[in-house]
Protein backbone atom coordinates (compact mmCIF):
# COMPACT_ATOMS: atom_id res chain seq x y z
CA UNK A 1 0.00 0.00 0.00
CA UNK A 2 1.47 3.54 -0.84
CA UNK A 3 0.91 6.20 1.54
CA UNK A 4 -2.52 7.69 1.10
CA UNK A 5 -3.95 4.00 0.69
CA UNK A 6 -2.07 3.32 4.31
CA UNK A 7 -4.24 6.44 5.85
CA UNK A 8 -7.75 5.47 3.97
CA UNK A 9 -6.85 1.82 5.62
CA UNK A 10 -6.46 3.25 8.97
CA UNK A 11 -9.32 5.27 9.31
CA UNK A 12 -11.67 2.69 7.47
CA UNK A 13 -9.98 0.25 10.59
CA UNK A 14 -11.04 3.03 13.11
CA UNK A 15 -14.03 2.97 12.37
CA UNK A 16 -14.99 -0.61 11.89
CA UNK A 17 -13.48 -1.80 15.07
CA UNK A 18 -15.94 -0.21 16.47
CA UNK A 19 -18.87 -0.75 14.41
CA UNK A 20 -21.44 -1.84 16.35
CA UNK A 21 -21.60 2.46 17.54
CA UNK A 22 -20.21 3.35 13.95
CA UNK A 23 -22.45 0.80 11.89
CA UNK A 24 -24.96 -1.01 13.90
CA UNK A 25 -26.19 2.11 15.52
CA UNK A 26 -27.46 4.42 12.98
CA UNK A 27 -28.90 1.64 11.08
CA UNK A 28 -30.99 0.98 14.35
CA UNK A 29 -32.06 4.36 14.10
CA UNK A 30 -33.13 4.26 10.44
CA UNK A 31 -34.87 1.22 11.07
CA UNK A 32 -36.95 3.13 14.45
CA UNK A 33 -37.25 6.17 11.98
CA UNK A 34 -38.85 3.94 9.55
CA UNK A 35 -41.25 1.67 11.80
CA UNK A 36 -43.08 4.83 14.10
CA UNK A 37 -43.06 6.92 11.18
CA UNK A 38 -44.08 4.50 8.72
CA UNK A 39 -46.40 2.86 11.06
CA UNK A 40 -48.50 6.07 12.52
CA UNK A 41 -48.26 8.19 8.58
CA UNK A 42 -49.11 5.23 6.66
CA UNK A 43 -52.62 5.34 5.99
CA UNK A 44 -52.61 9.44 6.15
CA UNK A 45 -50.28 10.39 3.79
CA UNK A 46 -49.44 9.40 -0.01
CA UNK A 47 -47.07 11.91 -1.66
CA UNK A 48 -46.59 10.13 -5.17
CA UNK A 49 -49.38 8.61 -6.57
CA UNK A 50 -48.59 4.53 -6.05
CA UNK A 51 -45.69 5.29 -3.71
CA UNK A 52 -46.75 3.75 -0.16
CA UNK A 53 -45.65 6.31 2.39
CA UNK A 54 -43.04 3.74 3.97
CA UNK A 55 -41.67 3.44 0.36
CA UNK A 56 -41.67 6.93 0.34
CA UNK A 57 -39.66 7.49 3.41
CA UNK A 58 -37.23 4.90 3.04
CA UNK A 59 -35.03 6.49 0.56
CA UNK A 60 -34.80 9.63 2.62
CA UNK A 61 -33.81 7.71 5.56
CA UNK A 62 -31.30 5.65 3.85
CA UNK A 63 -29.64 9.02 2.53
CA UNK A 64 -30.30 10.88 6.17
CA UNK A 65 -28.03 8.12 7.89
CA UNK A 66 -25.67 7.82 4.36
CA UNK A 67 -24.81 12.00 5.04
CA UNK A 68 -24.73 11.70 8.67
CA UNK A 69 -22.56 8.98 9.05
CA UNK A 70 -19.63 10.55 6.33
CA UNK A 71 -20.03 13.82 8.06
CA UNK A 72 -19.11 11.99 11.65
CA UNK A 73 -16.54 9.50 10.31
CA UNK A 74 -13.89 12.50 9.20
CA UNK A 75 -14.94 14.92 11.88
CA UNK A 76 -14.53 12.84 14.88
CA UNK A 77 -11.36 11.19 13.85
CA UNK A 78 -10.07 14.26 13.02
CA UNK A 79 -11.32 16.10 16.49
CA UNK A 80 -10.50 12.53 18.85
CA UNK A 81 -6.84 12.58 17.29
CA UNK A 82 -5.98 15.96 17.65
CA UNK A 83 -7.40 16.46 21.26
CA UNK A 84 -5.73 12.50 22.25
CA UNK A 85 -2.97 14.19 20.71
CA UNK A 86 -2.29 10.98 17.93
CA UNK A 87 -2.70 13.15 15.25
CA UNK A 88 1.04 13.69 15.65
CA UNK A 89 1.27 10.27 13.96
CA UNK A 90 0.16 11.36 10.33
CA UNK A 91 1.65 14.73 10.96
CA UNK A 92 5.38 13.75 11.44
CA UNK A 93 4.84 11.34 7.78
CA UNK A 94 5.35 12.86 4.13
CA UNK A 95 2.24 12.51 3.30
CA UNK A 96 0.71 15.04 1.17
CA UNK A 97 -2.41 17.41 1.75
CA UNK A 98 -4.04 15.49 -1.57
CA UNK A 99 -3.23 12.30 0.41
CA UNK A 100 -4.73 13.22 3.59
CA UNK A 101 -7.77 14.55 1.62
CA UNK A 102 -8.21 11.53 -0.46
CA UNK A 103 -7.91 9.15 2.63
CA UNK A 104 -10.28 10.98 5.22
CA UNK A 105 -13.43 11.83 2.60
CA UNK A 106 -12.58 8.17 0.93
CA UNK A 107 -13.03 6.50 4.62
CA UNK A 108 -15.92 8.74 5.15
CA UNK A 109 -17.62 7.73 2.07
CA UNK A 110 -16.95 4.04 2.95
CA UNK A 111 -18.27 4.31 6.06
CA UNK A 112 -21.76 6.23 5.01
CA UNK A 113 -21.76 3.75 2.08
CA UNK A 114 -21.67 0.84 5.33
CA UNK A 115 -24.71 2.50 7.06
CA UNK A 116 -26.67 2.96 3.95
CA UNK A 117 -26.25 -0.55 2.99
CA UNK A 118 -27.03 -1.81 6.23
CA UNK A 119 -30.43 0.14 6.31
CA UNK A 120 -31.11 -0.82 2.90
CA UNK A 121 -30.20 -5.18 3.48
CA UNK A 122 -32.49 -4.73 6.96
CA UNK A 123 -35.64 -3.02 5.43
CA UNK A 124 -35.10 -5.19 2.36
CA UNK A 125 -37.31 -7.65 3.75
CA UNK A 126 -40.74 -5.79 4.89
CA UNK A 127 -40.71 -3.02 2.44
CA UNK A 128 -40.73 -3.73 -1.27
CA UNK A 129 -38.54 -1.03 -2.86
CA UNK A 130 -38.63 -0.36 -6.72
CA UNK A 131 -35.35 0.80 -8.20
CA UNK A 132 -36.24 2.87 -11.52
CA UNK A 133 -32.42 4.29 -11.83
CA UNK A 134 -29.25 2.80 -10.19
CA UNK A 135 -26.57 5.06 -12.07
CA UNK A 136 -28.57 8.29 -10.23
CA UNK A 137 -28.73 6.54 -6.54
CA UNK A 138 -24.92 5.60 -7.37
CA UNK A 139 -23.76 9.35 -7.76
CA UNK A 140 -26.21 11.24 -5.38
CA UNK A 141 -24.43 8.46 -2.32
CA UNK A 142 -21.34 9.04 -3.25
CA UNK A 143 -21.50 12.51 -3.92
CA UNK A 144 -23.75 13.86 -0.76
CA UNK A 145 -20.99 10.93 1.16
CA UNK A 146 -17.94 12.89 -0.24
CA UNK A 147 -19.32 16.55 0.70
CA UNK A 148 -19.96 15.20 4.00
CA UNK A 149 -16.86 13.87 4.46
CA UNK A 150 -15.29 16.97 3.60
CA UNK A 151 -17.33 19.06 5.58
CA UNK A 152 -16.55 16.95 8.09
CA UNK A 153 -13.00 17.37 7.98
CA UNK A 154 -13.35 21.24 7.74
CA UNK A 155 -15.25 20.87 10.80
CA UNK A 156 -12.61 18.69 12.48
CA UNK A 157 -9.78 21.17 11.54
CA UNK A 158 -12.03 24.03 12.93
CA UNK A 159 -13.34 22.56 16.36
CA UNK A 160 -10.66 22.93 19.49
CA UNK A 161 -13.26 21.04 21.77
CA UNK A 162 -15.95 18.51 21.51
CA UNK A 163 -18.16 20.92 22.54
CA UNK A 164 -17.63 22.95 19.51
CA UNK A 165 -18.16 19.93 17.31
CA UNK A 166 -21.17 19.22 18.97
CA UNK A 167 -22.68 22.36 18.36
CA UNK A 168 -21.74 21.97 14.74
CA UNK A 169 -23.46 18.66 14.24
CA UNK A 170 -26.38 19.53 16.01
CA UNK A 171 -27.12 22.91 14.68
CA UNK A 172 -26.47 22.73 11.28
CA UNK A 173 -25.77 19.35 10.23
CA UNK A 174 -28.80 17.70 11.85
CA UNK A 175 -31.43 20.52 11.03
CA UNK A 176 -30.07 20.87 7.20
CA UNK A 177 -30.86 17.09 7.18
CA UNK A 178 -33.89 16.83 8.93
CA UNK A 179 -35.46 19.74 7.12
CA UNK A 180 -34.30 18.60 3.93
CA UNK A 181 -37.55 16.71 2.81
CA UNK A 182 -36.69 13.38 3.88
CA UNK A 183 -40.07 12.76 5.74
CA UNK A 184 -42.27 14.59 3.24
CA UNK A 185 -42.35 16.02 -0.15
CA UNK A 186 -41.35 20.00 -0.28
CA UNK A 187 -44.61 20.56 -1.84
CA UNK A 188 -46.66 20.29 0.87
CA UNK A 189 -45.13 22.74 2.72
CA UNK A 190 -46.62 26.62 2.54
CA UNK A 191 -44.77 28.81 -0.40
CA UNK A 192 -42.18 30.27 2.02
CA UNK A 193 -41.06 27.29 3.14
CA UNK A 194 -41.23 25.66 0.29
CA UNK A 195 -38.39 28.46 -1.22
CA UNK A 196 -36.69 28.14 2.01
CA UNK A 197 -36.18 24.29 1.46
CA UNK A 198 -34.70 24.96 -1.93
CA UNK A 199 -32.01 27.10 -0.37
CA UNK A 200 -30.67 24.30 1.28
CA UNK A 201 -28.25 22.18 -0.23
CA UNK A 202 -29.34 18.62 1.28
CA UNK A 203 -32.71 18.88 -0.11
CA UNK A 204 -31.02 18.06 -3.67
CA UNK A 205 -29.20 15.01 -2.41
CA UNK A 206 -32.08 13.42 -0.99
CA UNK A 207 -34.06 14.47 -4.24
CA UNK A 208 -31.94 13.28 -6.53
CA UNK A 209 -31.18 10.02 -4.19
CA UNK A 210 -35.02 9.49 -4.09
CA UNK A 211 -35.36 9.90 -8.11
CA UNK A 212 -33.31 6.90 -8.25
CA UNK A 213 -36.41 5.05 -6.59
CA UNK A 214 -39.32 6.58 -8.52
CA UNK A 215 -38.21 8.10 -11.48
CA UNK A 216 -39.99 10.71 -9.70
CA UNK A 217 -39.22 13.79 -7.45
CA UNK A 218 -39.72 17.53 -6.29
CA UNK A 219 -36.99 19.17 -8.83
CA UNK A 220 -35.19 17.49 -12.06
CA UNK A 221 -32.39 15.41 -10.91
CA UNK A 222 -30.12 17.40 -12.90
CA UNK A 223 -30.60 20.38 -11.60
CA UNK A 224 -29.86 18.15 -8.25
CA UNK A 225 -26.88 17.19 -9.67
CA UNK A 226 -25.32 20.37 -11.00
CA UNK A 227 -26.80 22.07 -6.95
CA UNK A 228 -24.93 19.12 -5.27
CA UNK A 229 -22.15 18.86 -7.66
CA UNK A 230 -21.22 22.30 -7.57
CA UNK A 231 -21.75 22.37 -3.15
CA UNK A 232 -19.31 19.27 -3.61
CA UNK A 233 -16.69 21.29 -5.56
CA UNK A 234 -16.85 24.36 -2.94
CA UNK A 235 -16.36 22.32 0.09
CA UNK A 236 -14.02 19.96 -1.86
CA UNK A 237 -11.66 23.52 -2.93
CA UNK A 238 -12.10 24.53 1.19
CA UNK A 239 -11.15 21.35 2.68
CA UNK A 240 -7.86 20.78 0.44
CA UNK A 241 -6.76 24.69 0.82
CA UNK A 242 -7.63 24.11 4.85
CA UNK A 243 -5.16 20.91 4.35
CA UNK A 244 -2.64 22.72 2.33
CA UNK A 245 -1.93 25.67 4.87
CA UNK A 246 -2.36 23.00 7.85
CA UNK A 247 -4.98 25.02 9.14
CA UNK A 248 -4.95 24.73 13.14
CA UNK A 249 -2.81 21.79 13.44
CA UNK A 250 0.59 23.42 12.20
CA UNK A 251 0.86 26.64 13.26
CA UNK B 1 26.80 17.88 4.33
CA UNK B 2 25.17 18.57 8.00
CA UNK B 3 22.29 16.08 9.62
CA UNK B 4 20.40 19.52 10.21
CA UNK B 5 21.41 22.54 10.03
CA UNK B 6 18.80 25.70 11.66
CA UNK B 7 19.75 28.98 9.92
CA UNK B 8 18.59 32.30 12.23
CA UNK B 9 15.64 30.21 13.35
CA UNK B 10 13.19 32.93 14.49
CA UNK B 11 9.69 31.98 15.70
CA UNK B 12 7.62 34.27 17.74
CA UNK B 13 3.68 33.49 18.85
CA UNK B 14 0.49 35.45 19.40
CA UNK B 15 -0.77 35.34 23.34
CA UNK B 16 -3.15 36.98 24.78
CA UNK B 17 -0.53 38.85 26.85
CA UNK B 18 1.67 40.16 23.66
CA UNK B 19 3.63 38.56 21.15
CA UNK B 20 6.16 35.81 22.83
CA UNK B 21 9.34 35.51 21.09
CA UNK B 22 10.05 31.69 21.59
CA UNK B 23 13.11 31.71 19.45
CA UNK B 24 15.28 34.78 18.63
CA UNK B 25 17.80 33.49 15.69
CA UNK B 26 18.65 30.04 16.62
CA UNK B 27 21.63 28.78 13.83
CA UNK B 28 23.81 25.86 14.77
CA UNK B 29 24.37 22.84 12.98
CA UNK B 30 24.34 18.89 13.79
CA UNK B 31 27.29 16.83 11.98
CA UNK B 32 26.31 13.47 10.33
CA UNK B 33 26.92 10.48 13.04
CA UNK B 34 26.41 13.02 16.21
CA UNK B 35 25.07 12.32 18.97
CA UNK B 36 24.03 15.81 20.16
CA UNK B 37 22.34 17.56 23.13
CA UNK B 38 19.96 20.59 23.41
CA UNK B 39 19.68 21.23 26.53
CA UNK B 40 17.60 24.26 28.16
CA UNK B 41 15.07 25.09 31.17
CA UNK B 42 11.68 25.03 30.30
CA UNK B 43 10.21 27.54 28.26
CA UNK B 44 13.54 27.96 26.79
CA UNK B 45 12.13 27.02 23.02
CA UNK B 46 14.21 23.30 22.66
CA UNK B 47 10.05 21.83 21.86
CA UNK B 48 9.34 24.66 19.82
CA UNK B 49 12.57 24.38 17.79
CA UNK B 50 12.24 20.73 17.63
CA UNK B 51 8.59 21.39 16.30
CA UNK B 52 9.70 23.39 13.07
CA UNK B 53 12.38 20.94 12.37
CA UNK B 54 9.57 18.09 12.60
CA UNK B 55 7.04 20.19 10.14
CA UNK B 56 4.72 20.66 13.11
CA UNK B 57 5.15 24.51 13.07
CA UNK B 58 6.52 26.85 11.03
CA UNK B 59 9.46 29.05 11.31
CA UNK B 60 8.56 33.11 11.45
CA UNK B 61 11.50 33.18 9.43
CA UNK B 62 15.15 31.25 9.28
CA UNK B 63 15.02 28.12 7.43
CA UNK B 64 15.99 24.25 8.70
CA UNK B 65 17.38 21.39 6.42
CA UNK B 66 17.86 17.85 6.99
CA UNK B 67 20.63 16.30 5.44
CA UNK B 68 20.31 19.20 2.95
CA UNK B 69 16.53 19.02 2.60
CA UNK B 70 14.80 22.15 3.26
CA UNK B 71 11.64 21.15 6.16
CA UNK B 72 9.37 23.37 4.17
CA UNK B 73 9.97 23.56 0.63
CA UNK B 74 11.33 19.90 0.47
CA UNK B 75 8.99 18.45 3.02
CA UNK B 76 8.97 15.06 1.76
CA UNK B 77 12.21 14.29 1.73
CA UNK B 78 13.00 15.98 4.76
CA UNK B 79 10.42 13.90 6.56
CA UNK B 80 11.31 10.64 5.26
CA UNK B 81 15.13 11.41 6.52
CA UNK B 82 13.79 12.40 10.17
CA UNK B 83 12.43 10.11 13.29
CA UNK B 84 11.02 12.31 15.76
CA UNK B 85 10.08 11.08 19.12
CA UNK B 86 7.42 13.27 20.26
CA UNK B 87 7.58 14.53 24.13
CA UNK B 88 4.13 13.88 24.92
CA UNK B 89 2.81 10.59 26.03
CA UNK B 90 0.35 10.10 23.04
CA UNK B 91 -1.23 7.32 21.07
CA UNK B 92 -3.78 5.73 19.08
CA UNK B 93 -5.82 3.86 20.32
CA UNK B 94 -7.61 1.37 18.24
CA UNK B 95 -4.79 -0.56 17.30
CA UNK B 96 -2.44 -3.26 18.72
CA UNK B 97 1.42 -2.49 19.02
CA UNK B 98 2.29 -4.62 15.64
CA UNK B 99 -1.05 -2.60 13.75
CA UNK B 100 0.09 0.78 14.98
CA UNK B 101 3.57 -0.19 13.90
CA UNK B 102 2.74 -1.10 10.35
CA UNK B 103 0.23 1.46 9.81
CA UNK B 104 3.24 4.07 10.51
CA UNK B 105 5.60 1.85 8.17
CA UNK B 106 2.63 2.45 5.30
CA UNK B 107 2.57 6.40 5.45
CA UNK B 108 6.10 6.33 4.40
CA UNK B 109 5.16 3.70 1.48
CA UNK B 110 7.40 0.50 3.56
CA UNK B 111 5.69 -2.28 2.43
CA UNK B 112 7.00 -5.83 4.37
CA UNK B 113 8.33 -4.17 6.79
CA UNK B 114 8.04 -7.05 9.11
CA UNK B 115 11.66 -7.85 9.62
CA UNK B 116 12.33 -4.41 10.92
CA UNK B 117 9.31 -4.51 12.79
CA UNK B 118 10.54 -7.28 15.11
CA UNK B 119 14.00 -5.82 15.62
CA UNK B 120 12.38 -2.61 16.64
CA UNK B 121 9.79 -4.45 19.09
CA UNK B 122 12.82 -7.08 20.17
CA UNK B 123 15.55 -4.25 20.76
CA UNK B 124 13.00 -1.83 23.11
CA UNK B 125 11.77 -4.88 24.79
CA UNK B 126 8.08 -5.37 23.20
CA UNK B 127 8.49 -8.60 21.77
CA UNK B 128 5.38 -9.75 24.14
CA UNK B 129 3.65 -6.99 24.01
CA UNK B 130 3.37 -6.84 20.07
CA UNK B 131 -0.46 -8.42 19.99
CA UNK B 132 -1.50 -6.38 23.11
CA UNK B 133 -3.61 -3.14 22.40
CA UNK B 134 -2.10 0.66 23.30
CA UNK B 135 -4.76 0.76 25.88
CA UNK B 136 -3.80 -1.85 27.63
CA UNK B 137 -0.17 -0.84 27.67
CA UNK B 138 1.20 0.98 30.82
CA UNK B 139 2.91 4.61 30.48
CA UNK B 140 6.72 3.07 29.74
CA UNK B 141 5.44 0.46 27.19
CA UNK B 142 3.94 2.95 25.84
CA UNK B 143 6.82 5.29 25.53
CA UNK B 144 8.53 2.46 23.51
CA UNK B 145 6.13 2.63 20.98
CA UNK B 146 6.69 6.18 20.68
CA UNK B 147 10.28 5.32 19.78
CA UNK B 148 9.36 2.63 17.59
CA UNK B 149 7.46 4.61 15.71
CA UNK B 150 9.76 6.76 15.14
CA UNK B 151 12.06 4.14 13.71
CA UNK B 152 10.05 2.38 11.15
CA UNK B 153 11.24 4.36 8.42
CA UNK B 154 14.96 3.72 9.54
CA UNK B 155 15.55 7.70 9.88
CA UNK B 156 19.02 8.84 9.47
CA UNK B 157 18.27 11.30 11.98
CA UNK B 158 16.55 10.58 14.83
CA UNK B 159 15.21 13.33 17.20
CA UNK B 160 14.25 12.28 20.92
CA UNK B 161 12.32 15.15 22.83
CA UNK B 162 12.62 14.80 26.56
CA UNK B 163 12.13 11.15 26.50
CA UNK B 164 13.19 9.85 29.50
CA UNK B 165 10.90 12.79 31.29
CA UNK B 166 9.09 10.62 34.28
CA UNK B 167 10.71 6.94 32.64
CA UNK B 168 12.06 4.44 34.82
CA UNK B 169 15.56 3.10 34.85
CA UNK B 170 15.08 -0.06 33.47
CA UNK B 171 13.07 2.20 30.13
CA UNK B 172 15.57 4.14 30.32
CA UNK B 173 18.76 1.83 29.54
CA UNK B 174 16.73 -0.02 27.27
CA UNK B 175 16.67 3.17 24.94
CA UNK B 176 19.90 4.31 25.36
CA UNK B 177 21.49 0.86 24.94
CA UNK B 178 19.16 0.70 21.70
CA UNK B 179 20.00 3.93 20.51
CA UNK B 180 23.44 3.99 20.98
CA UNK B 181 23.72 1.14 18.53
CA UNK B 182 21.75 2.93 16.15
CA UNK B 183 24.00 5.74 16.46
CA UNK B 184 27.71 3.61 16.09
CA UNK B 185 25.73 2.01 13.40
CA UNK B 186 25.78 5.77 11.60
CA UNK B 187 22.25 7.17 12.65
CA UNK B 188 22.73 10.72 14.03
CA UNK B 189 20.79 12.00 17.33
CA UNK B 190 19.70 15.22 18.21
CA UNK B 191 18.22 14.86 22.35
CA UNK B 192 16.55 17.30 24.37
CA UNK B 193 16.25 16.45 27.98
CA UNK B 194 16.24 17.53 31.59
CA UNK B 195 19.15 14.90 33.09
CA UNK B 196 21.93 16.50 32.45
CA UNK B 197 23.83 13.45 33.70
CA UNK B 198 22.27 11.81 30.59
CA UNK B 199 23.73 14.48 27.91
CA UNK B 200 27.07 14.22 29.82
CA UNK B 201 27.33 10.48 29.20
CA UNK B 202 25.61 10.01 25.74
CA UNK B 203 26.06 13.62 24.04
CA UNK B 204 29.56 14.34 22.49
CA UNK B 205 28.21 18.40 21.43
CA UNK B 206 26.06 20.26 23.26
CA UNK B 207 23.79 22.97 22.76
CA UNK B 208 22.42 25.06 25.56
CA UNK B 209 19.28 27.69 24.64
CA UNK B 210 17.80 29.80 26.75
CA UNK B 211 15.21 32.20 26.36
CA UNK B 212 15.30 31.73 22.51
CA UNK B 213 18.68 32.02 21.58
CA UNK B 214 21.84 29.92 21.97
CA UNK B 215 23.90 30.22 25.07
CA UNK B 216 26.74 27.80 24.43
CA UNK B 217 27.18 25.15 21.50
CA UNK B 218 30.45 23.21 22.26
CA UNK B 219 31.79 19.71 22.82
CA UNK B 220 30.68 18.65 26.48
CA UNK B 221 34.27 17.66 27.39
CA UNK B 222 34.81 21.79 26.73
CA UNK B 223 32.05 22.27 28.58
CA UNK B 224 33.18 20.59 31.61
CA UNK B 225 36.13 21.80 31.18
CA UNK B 226 35.02 25.12 31.68
CA UNK B 227 33.61 24.20 35.22
CA UNK B 228 34.91 25.23 38.25
CA UNK B 229 37.53 22.70 38.83
CA UNK B 230 36.21 20.57 41.77
CA UNK B 231 33.18 20.92 43.76
CA UNK B 232 33.02 19.44 48.20
CA UNK B 233 29.86 17.33 48.17
CA UNK B 234 28.12 16.51 51.32
CA UNK B 235 24.96 16.02 53.60
CA UNK B 236 23.41 18.17 56.12
CA UNK B 237 20.54 18.49 57.57
CA UNK B 238 21.31 22.01 59.27
CA UNK B 239 21.06 25.44 57.85
CA UNK B 240 24.48 26.74 56.45
CA UNK B 241 25.74 29.95 57.81
CA UNK B 242 24.77 32.76 55.54
CA UNK B 243 28.37 33.19 53.61
CA UNK B 244 28.30 29.48 52.76
CA UNK B 245 24.87 29.95 51.67
CA UNK B 246 25.28 32.08 48.83
CA UNK B 247 28.00 30.24 46.73
CA UNK B 248 26.17 26.31 48.18
CA UNK B 249 23.91 24.50 45.28
CA UNK B 250 21.55 22.63 47.78
CA UNK B 251 19.19 20.08 46.34
CA UNK B 252 17.61 18.70 49.35
CA UNK B 253 19.81 17.76 51.95
CA UNK B 254 22.88 17.22 49.20
CA UNK B 255 25.00 20.96 49.61
CA UNK B 256 27.64 21.46 46.87
CA UNK B 257 30.30 23.75 47.22
CA UNK B 258 32.93 25.34 44.78
CA UNK B 259 36.08 23.85 46.19
CA UNK B 260 39.37 24.79 43.42
CA UNK B 261 41.85 24.09 45.69
CA UNK B 262 43.06 21.71 48.86
CA UNK B 263 43.01 25.21 51.00
CA UNK B 264 39.45 25.96 50.05
CA UNK B 265 38.64 22.90 51.02
CA UNK B 266 39.94 22.73 54.63
CA UNK B 267 38.36 26.29 54.91
CA UNK B 268 35.05 25.67 54.49
CA UNK B 269 35.35 22.39 56.67
CA UNK B 270 36.44 24.67 59.37
CA UNK B 271 33.89 27.24 58.47
CA UNK B 272 31.20 24.27 58.98
CA UNK B 273 32.73 23.26 62.19
CA UNK B 274 32.27 26.83 63.69
CA UNK B 275 28.75 27.26 62.15
CA UNK B 276 28.17 23.77 64.49
CA UNK B 277 27.15 22.07 61.33
CA UNK B 278 28.47 18.26 61.35
CA UNK B 279 28.49 17.42 57.31
CA UNK B 280 27.62 13.64 56.60
CA UNK B 281 29.25 11.48 53.51
CA UNK B 282 31.86 14.27 52.53
CA UNK B 283 33.23 13.82 48.73
CA UNK B 284 35.56 15.95 47.08
CA UNK B 285 34.58 15.32 42.94
CA UNK B 286 34.72 16.83 39.89
CA UNK B 287 32.23 19.53 38.51
CA UNK B 288 29.37 17.81 36.71
CA UNK B 289 27.33 19.21 33.67
CA UNK B 290 24.52 20.51 36.01
CA UNK B 291 27.04 23.14 37.14
CA UNK B 292 28.36 24.09 33.66
CA UNK B 293 24.46 24.37 32.96
CA UNK B 294 23.84 26.84 36.16
CA UNK B 295 27.06 28.56 35.61
CA UNK B 296 25.82 29.21 31.78
CA UNK B 297 21.99 30.46 32.71
CA UNK B 298 23.20 32.67 34.98
CA UNK B 299 25.70 34.19 33.00
CA UNK B 300 24.32 34.57 29.67
CA UNK B 301 23.91 37.99 29.27
CA UNK B 302 25.71 37.74 25.95
CA UNK B 303 24.14 35.00 24.30
CA UNK B 304 26.78 34.07 21.72
CA UNK B 305 28.58 30.97 21.15
CA UNK B 306 32.21 30.67 22.62
CA UNK B 307 34.85 30.71 20.69
CA UNK B 308 35.90 26.83 20.45
CA UNK B 309 32.47 26.43 18.61
CA UNK B 310 32.33 25.74 15.22
CA UNK B 311 32.46 28.23 12.64
CA UNK B 312 28.90 30.04 12.01
CA UNK B 313 26.77 28.72 9.65
CA UNK B 314 26.15 31.83 7.34
CA UNK B 315 29.03 31.03 4.73
CA UNK B 316 27.96 27.62 4.28
CA UNK B 317 24.59 28.63 3.31
CA UNK B 318 24.91 28.60 -0.42
CA UNK B 319 26.89 25.53 -0.35
CA UNK B 320 23.65 24.13 1.72
CA UNK B 321 20.86 25.44 -1.08
CA UNK B 322 23.06 23.38 -3.81
CA UNK B 323 23.16 20.30 -1.97
CA UNK B 324 19.57 20.62 -1.43
CA UNK B 325 18.55 20.60 -5.01
CA UNK B 326 20.67 18.20 -5.69
CA UNK B 327 18.60 15.69 -2.86
CA UNK B 328 15.69 16.14 -4.21
CA UNK B 329 13.17 13.59 -5.33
Amino acid sequence: MTGWQTLLYKEVLRFWKVGFQTVAAPVITSILYLLVFGHVLEERVQVYEGVSYTAFLLPGLIMMAVLQNAFANSSSSLIQSKIMGSLVFVLLTPLSYKAWFAAYVGSSVVRGLAVGLGVLLVTGWFTSLSVVAPLWIIVFALLGAGLMGALGVVAGLWAEKFDQMAAFQNFIIMPLTFLSGVFYSIHSLPDFWQQVSHLNPFFYMIDGFRYGFFGVSDVSPWVSLAVVGLAFAAVAALTLQLLRTGYKIRH
Amino acid sequence: MSAVSFHHVFKSFATPRGELQALKGVSFQVEQGEFFGLLGPNGAGKTTLISILAGLTRASSGSVEVLGSDVQRDYQAARRRLGVVPQELVFDPFFSVRETLRIQSGYFGIKNNGAWIDELLEGLGLADKAGANMRQLSGGMKRRVLVAQALVHQPPVIVLDEPTAGVDVELRQTLWRFVSKLNKQGSTVLLTTHYLEEAEALCGRIAMLKQGEVVALERTSELLRRAAANVLRFKTDETLPPDLAEIARTTGRFVQLPAPTAAEVERLLARLREAGIAPEDIEVSKADLEDVFLDVMANSHKPAPSPQAPPAVDDTTAEKTAASSEVAP
